[in-house]
C-alpha cells in the first residue's frame, strides 16, 4: 500500500487518457446513483403540486401504517442476521479450518443457495411449511395422527419469513468468515499451540478474534440483505397480514400511485443503511488488517477425530433448509398434479411443463429478457470495475478516491429504494427510459457495481504493478496496458466477478418490479405474477429451469479456452 | 366467424333494441357494427400479433388465445395477465410515459372502463355479434366496450375437510367462530372481482361485516384465482371470496372443492373487453375483439372456463346451476368508481395490508 503511494506521488503527472476516462467513468457513476438519489429525495419534500412540504415525513412518522412495517422490517433484519451468524459461521469453520467429510461438496451447496433466489425459496417454502397443506405438516400430521388443522410449522407468521430470509442470507456470511478463517495463518496458532495453549484456548484468544471482523461484517451485510428483501416478505407476510418496509414502499406504487410518500419511506432504508455501513467502518476500520497482511504459513487443520461425522450431520441438516428440502419440495410440484401432494403414479403429470413452454406466451420473452440483460450487466458491469478499480487501486488519477467511493455508493441504496429512484427519473425527460430494457439495466449494474468492484480492486492489490510498469516502459498506453497486460492476469477474478453479477441480476426481484413494463418482464417479475394468482406448478417448472440455466453459464464461462486457465496471481 | 351476417339482419337487431338505446341520452351514435372481413384478416395478419391485457385466470387467458391463434393462424397472441387493478395501474403508468403496448383490454373490474373512456383512451369498435345479440347493459352505449365474460364471487369450500351439512350457507355463517384461522380470501388492490365484490358487500353488509371478518385471522391472497387454488390444496377450509369459474373448473376435474351461493345474494362481476385508440396492433385488435364476442368463443369460456355469457346464442354447461336462478347482488360499476380508492383504503386499514 503504502509502496504504491510514493510511487504514485512521485511519478510526474502526464497528458494520458486519464481524464477523459476519469471524468467518463465518474459521470456515469453520477449519472447511475446521484440522479435517481436527488429525485427520490426531491419527491419526498413535495406534494402533488411540486411545492415543498414536510407533509410526506409527517404522515409516515404519524401514520401506525408506516410505524409497524419499520419496526417489523428492524426485528427481521436483526433477528435473521444474528441467526445467519450463529449457524453460518460454525460451519464455516468446520468447512475451512477442520477434517469434516465432504467440505467440498458443502461449499458447493452453500454456492447453490446463494444461486436461489429468496423468492423461489419463500415459495418452495410455502409448499414445505404452508400449515396445512405444507407437505412438512402433511408429514406430520400423518405421523402423530395429529387434527387436520394441526401443523408443526407455520411458514406465514414474522417467525417464517426470518427462517427463510436466515436460509438465503447465509451464504453471505459463510463466504465472508470462511475465506478470513482460511487466512488466519497457521502460525499464529501454532505458537499458542508452542506456549502451551490447549484447543480452546488457542480458539478464544486466537481463531475467533481474528475471525470477528469478519463475522461481524457478515452481520451486517446479513443485516443489509434481509432490510431490502423484497420477494420472500411479499410472498410470505403479506398472507399472514403484516407488511414490512419494501413490500409497504411497493404498495404505494399500486392504483392510486403515491410516489411521494414512496420516496419519503425509502429514505429510512437509506439512512439506516449509511450509518450501519458507517458502523462497520469505525468497527472494523482499525483492526480489520491483522489477518490480511500475513500469509507466510498454511492454514492449520483442526483434527475432529470422531466428532467430524457429527460436524457432518450438523452441516447436511443445515443443508436441508436452504438446499435440499426446497429444491425437493419444488421438482415435486413441477411434476405433481396438485403441488401440495407428493408424485405418484396416479397424479404425475407433465402439464406444467407443457404449461410453461408452449401455452404461457410470456416464457420466451421473459427469458430473453433476462438472458439478454443478465450478460449485458455482467460485462458492462465488469468492465466497469474494472476500469474504476485499476485507477483506484494504482492510484493512477486525481480523486481516484471520490470516484472509489462512487463506486461502493451503491451498496447504501437498497434495491427497491433504487428502484423508486429510477423509476422517477427515468420516466421523464430528458431521458424517458421506462418501458426499455436499458431502465432495468442501469439498475443491474448499479446494484452490481459496489460488490464487483470490491472483489476486482481486492484482486489488483494482490497483482505487483512490475509488470504492468514494464508495459508502460515498453510505450504502451494505460488502456492497452490494462486490457493486455493487467486483465489477462485478473482472469480468475474477472471471471468471478462476471459470474457475480450474471447471477445477482437474475435473484433481482425488488428493482425490477418497480422498473418493468410488460415488454421488458424478467423472468423474476414472472414467478411473482404467477405467485399472486397461485400458479404453483408453472412456478416450480420456470425456477427450476432457471436454475438450470445459471448452473450451465456459470460452468460455461469458467471453461471457455484459453481464459481462466492460468492461475498466476495465486503465487 | 361461423356465420355470415347481412347488414339488413343487423339493422333488423338493432331496431328491436332501438327503444332503449334512444331512451338513454346519448351523445354519440356507436359506430358501425363491424364484422371479420378479408381485409381485416390479411391486415391483422400482415401485424402479426396482438397483445392482450387482462385479469383472467392465467390458464384461461392463455386457452382463449390459444384459440385465437388456432383460428386465426399466423397472429401470435399475447397474454399479459395480472389482477384488474394491477392491470389499470400498469396501463396509466405506460400511457403516462407514452407506453403504447396494449392493444385489446379486459379487465374484471368494469369501473376501469369509465375511467379509461372518460381519458379518451378507448377506440369505439363493435363487433357484429355485440350489436346484434348483446343486451344494452352489456356494451357500452358509445361502442367502446362490451361484457366478454360475467361471472360470480362465491362462497366455496374444501370437501375434505368440511362436510357438506357444515357448510356455510352465508357470508354470516363465515363470522362462526369456528372458522377461524380457516379462511382464505383475495386482495381488492390487486383484483378487480375482490374489489367489485368488497363494493358490493360493504353495500349490503356493511363495512362492520369486514371488520369482524378480519378477525377470523383469514389468509390474505391476492387474486380471485388464488382462493379456489389454496382450497384444493387444502390449505385452507373456506374461501370468502373468488372466482365461481374456477371452482366450476376444479369440481369438474374432480378436485374436492363445492361452491356455494351465499344467501344474501353473491357478488355480480362482469368483465368487459375493450379496444385502445393508441393499439400498436390495431387490425389485430379488432379481428381479436370480433372474435371474442363470436357464438364460438363465447362457447368455449362457458365450456372451458366456467364463465357465464351474455351471448344469447350459447348454452349453459349442464351441471352448473343457471345464471338466472342465482340471487346475485346488483353491479354497479359507476359506484365502484367513485369509491374505488375509499374502498382500498378501507380495506388495508381494517385488513392492515
Amino acid at each position: 500500500m503504502a509502496l504504491f503511494f510514493t510511487r504514485a506521488e512521485s511519478r510526474p503527472v502526464r497528458f494520458d487518457l486519464s481524464w477523459p476516462i476519469l471524468l467518463a467513468s465518474a459521470l456515469i457513476l453520477c449519472g447511475l446513483i446521484v440522479a435517481p438519489l436527488a429525485w427520490l429525495v426531491y419527491f419526498s419534500l413535495v406534494d402533488r403540486a411540486g411545492s415543498f412540504t414536510l407533509d410526506n415525513f409527517r404522515q409516515l412518522v404519524t401514520t401506525p401504517a408506516f410505524v409497524e412495517p419499520l419496526i417489523t422490517t428492524v426485528i427481521l433484519s436483526v433477528s435473521a442476521s444474528v441467526a445467519c451468524c450463529l449457524v453460518a459461521a460454525p460451519l464455516a469453520f468446520l468447512v475451512a479450518r477442520t477434517d469434516m467429510p465432504l467440505r467440498g461438496t458443502v461449499r458447493a451447496l452453500m454456492t447453490a443457495s446463494f444461486v436461489t433466489p429468496p423468492f423461489l425459496g419463500a415459495i418452495a417454502w410455502e409448499l414445505l411449511a404452508a400449515p396445512n397443506s405444507g407437505l412438512i405438516n402433511q408429514a406430520y400430521r400423518a405421523v402423530t395422527g395429529a387434527e387436520s388443522d394441526q401443523y408443526l410449522f407455520n411458514i406465514y407468521t414474522l417467525t417464517g419469513l426470518i427462517f427463510v430470509t436466515c436460509c438465503y442470507t447465509c451464504p453471505y456470511v459463510f463466504v465472508l468468515v470462511a475465506n478470513a478463517l482460511e487466512r488466519i495463518p497457521g502460525d499464529l496458532e501454532d505458537a499458542s499451540a508452542i506456549l502451551g495453549g490447549r484447543k480452546w484456548v488457542t480458539a478464544r484468544r486466537i481463531i475467533i478474534p481474528l475471525a470477528l471482523p469478519a463475522v461481524l461484517a457478515g452481520a451486517l451485510v446479513a443485516f443489509l440483505q434481509s432490510m431490502t428483501l423484497f420477494g420472500a416478505p411479499a410472498i410470505l407476510a403479506l398472507p399472514a397480514g403484516f407488511h414490512t418496509m419494501t413490500t409497504k414502499i411497493w404498495s404505494l406504487f399500486q392504483y392510486p400511485p403515491k410516489p411521494e410518500l414512496a420516496a419519503a419511506a425509502s429514505l429510512p432504508l437509506l439512512i439506516l443503511t449509511v450509518l450501519l455501513l458507517r458502523g462497520q467502518h469505525l468497527i472494523l476500520g482499525r483492526r480489520g488488517y491483522a489477518v490480511v497482511g500475513g500469509r507466510q504459513g498454511a492454514a492449520r487443520v483442526t483434527r475432529l477425530g470422531g466428532w467430524k461425522w457429527v460436524a457432518l450431520v450438523f452441516a447436511l441438516v443445515v443443508l436441508l433448509n436452504p438446499v435440499f428440502l426446497p429444491y425437493g419440495a419444488l421438482l415435486n410440484a413441477a411434476f405433481s398434479r396438485v403441488p401440495s401432494q407428493l408424485v405418484s403414479f396416479s397424479n404425475l403429470t407433465g402439464h406444467n411443463f407443457e404449461f410453461v413452454f408452449f401455452e404461457l406466451s410470456a416464457t420466451k420473452l421473459a427469458f430473453r429478457n433476462t438472458l439478454i440483460l443478465c450478460t449485458l450487466a455482467a460485462t458492462i458491469g465488469t468492465l466497469m470495475a474494472l476500469i474504476v478499480s485499476y485507477l483506484t487501486s494504482r492510484q493512477a488519477i486525481a480523486f481516484h478516491r471520490t470516484l472509489g467511493f462512487l463506486a461502493t455508493a451503491p451498496v447504501a441504496v437498497p434495491g427497491i429504494v433504487l428502484g423508486v429512484g429510477l423509476f422517477l427519473t427515468y420516466t421523464r425527460p430528458p431521458f424517458v427510459l421506462y418501458g426499455t430494457l436499458w431502465i432495468l439495466l442501469i439498475a443491474f449494474v448499479t446494484i452490481a457495481m459496489p460488490s464487483a468492484y470490491q472483489q476486482l480492486q481486492s484482486a489488483f492489490r494482490s497483482v505487483s504493478s512490475d509488470l504492468e510498469e514494464a508495459s508502460r516502459i515498453l510505450g504502451a498506453s494505460r488502456l492497452r496496458t490494462l486490457g493486455r497486460v493487467t486483465a489477462p492476469l485478473l482472469r480468475t477474478s474477472v471471471i468471478a466477478t462476471w459470474c457475480f453479477i450474471f447471477v445477482g441480476v437474475i435473484r433481482e426481484l425488488s428493482a425490477a418490479i418497480m422498473l418493468f413494463t410488460s415488454e421488458t418482464k424478467v423472468i423474476s417479475v414472472l414467478i411473482f405474477d404467477l405467485n399472486e394468482s397461485g400458479d404453483l406448478g408453472a412456478i416450480a417448472v420456470l425456477g427450476l429451469i432457471m436454475l438450470a440455466i445459471t448452473f450451465a453459464v456459470v460452468v460455461l464461462v469458467n471453461r471457455i479456452p484459453g481464459f481462466g486457465a492460468i492461475r498466476l496471481r495465486s503465487t | 366467424m361461423p356465420k355470415r351476417i347481412s347488414r339488413r339482419a343487423v339493422l333488423q337487431g338493432t331496431a328491436a333494441l332501438a327503444t332503449t338505446v334512444f331512451a338513454a341520452p346519448i351523445k354519440a351514435a356507436p359506430p358501425e357494427p363491424a364484422g371479420v372481413t378479408p381485409q381485416l384478416i390479411e391486415a391483422a395478419r400482415r401485424e402479426g400479433k396482438v397483445v392482450w391485457y387482462t385479469s383472467v385466470d392465467l390458464p384461461l387467458a392463455e386457452k382463449i388465445a390459444k384459440s385465437f391463434e388456432a383460428k386465426y393462424p399466423g397472429i401470435a397472441t399475447r397474454v399479459e395477465r395480472t389482477g384488474a387493478e394491477r392491470v389499470f395501474q400498469r396501463i396509466g403508468q405506460e400511457y403516462a410515459s407514452r407506453i403504447y403496448a396494449v392493444d385489446v383490454v379486459n379487465s374484471s373490474d368494469a369501473a376501469h372502463f369509465i375511467a379509461w373512456k372518460r381519458e379518451g383512451w378507448l377506440a369505439p369498435y363493435v363487433p357484429e355479434d355485440v350489436a346484434q345479440f348483446y343486451p344494452p347493459e352489456h356494451k357500452d352505449p358509445d361502442g367502446m366496450s362490451a361484457s366478454f365474460r360475467v361471472w360470480l364471487s362465491v362462497i366455496a369450500y374444501n370437501t375434505n375437510l368440511v362436510k357438506a351439512e357444515d357448510a356455510p350457507k352465508s357470508f354470516a355463517d363465515l363470522l362462526d367462530p369456528k372458522w377461524a384461522g380457516k379462511i382464505v380470501k383475495g386482495h381488492p388492490g390487486y383484483s378487480g372481482t375482490i374489489m367489485t365484490a368488497t363494493y358490493q358487500m360493504a353495500r349490503e353488509l356493511g363495512w362492520d361485516y369486514f371488520e369482524k371478518l378480519a378477525k377470523q385471522r383469514v389468509m390474505q391472497v391476492q387474486s380471485s384465482a388464488d382462493p379456489p387454488k389454496k382450497l384444493a390444496l387444502g390449505e385452507r377450509a373456506v374461501m370468502a371470496d373468488g372466482n365461481e369459474y374456477n371452482i366450476f373448473q376444479m369440481k369438474e376435474q374432480g378436485q374436492p372443492v363445492e361452491l356455494v351461493y351465499p344467501t344474501e345474494g353473491a357478488p355480480l362481476i362482469v368483465g368487459p373487453n375493450g379496444l385502445f385508440k393508441n393499439a400498436p396492433n390495431p387490425n389485430a385488435a379488432r379481428l381479436f375483439q370480433n372474435y371474442c364476442f363470436s357464438v364460438e368463443a363465447q362457447q368455449f369460456i362457458i365450456d372451458v372456463g366456467g364463465l357465464r355469457s351474455m351471448h344469447p346464442g350459447t348454452k349453459e354447461k349442464p351441471g352448473r346451476k343457471p345464471f338466472r336462478e342465482i340471487k346475485t347482488m346488483k353491479d354497479d360499476p359507476a359506484g365502484v368508481e367513485r369509491t374505488a380508492e375509499d374502498v382500498k383504503a378501507r380495506y388495508a386499514r381494517i385488513f392492515r395490508v
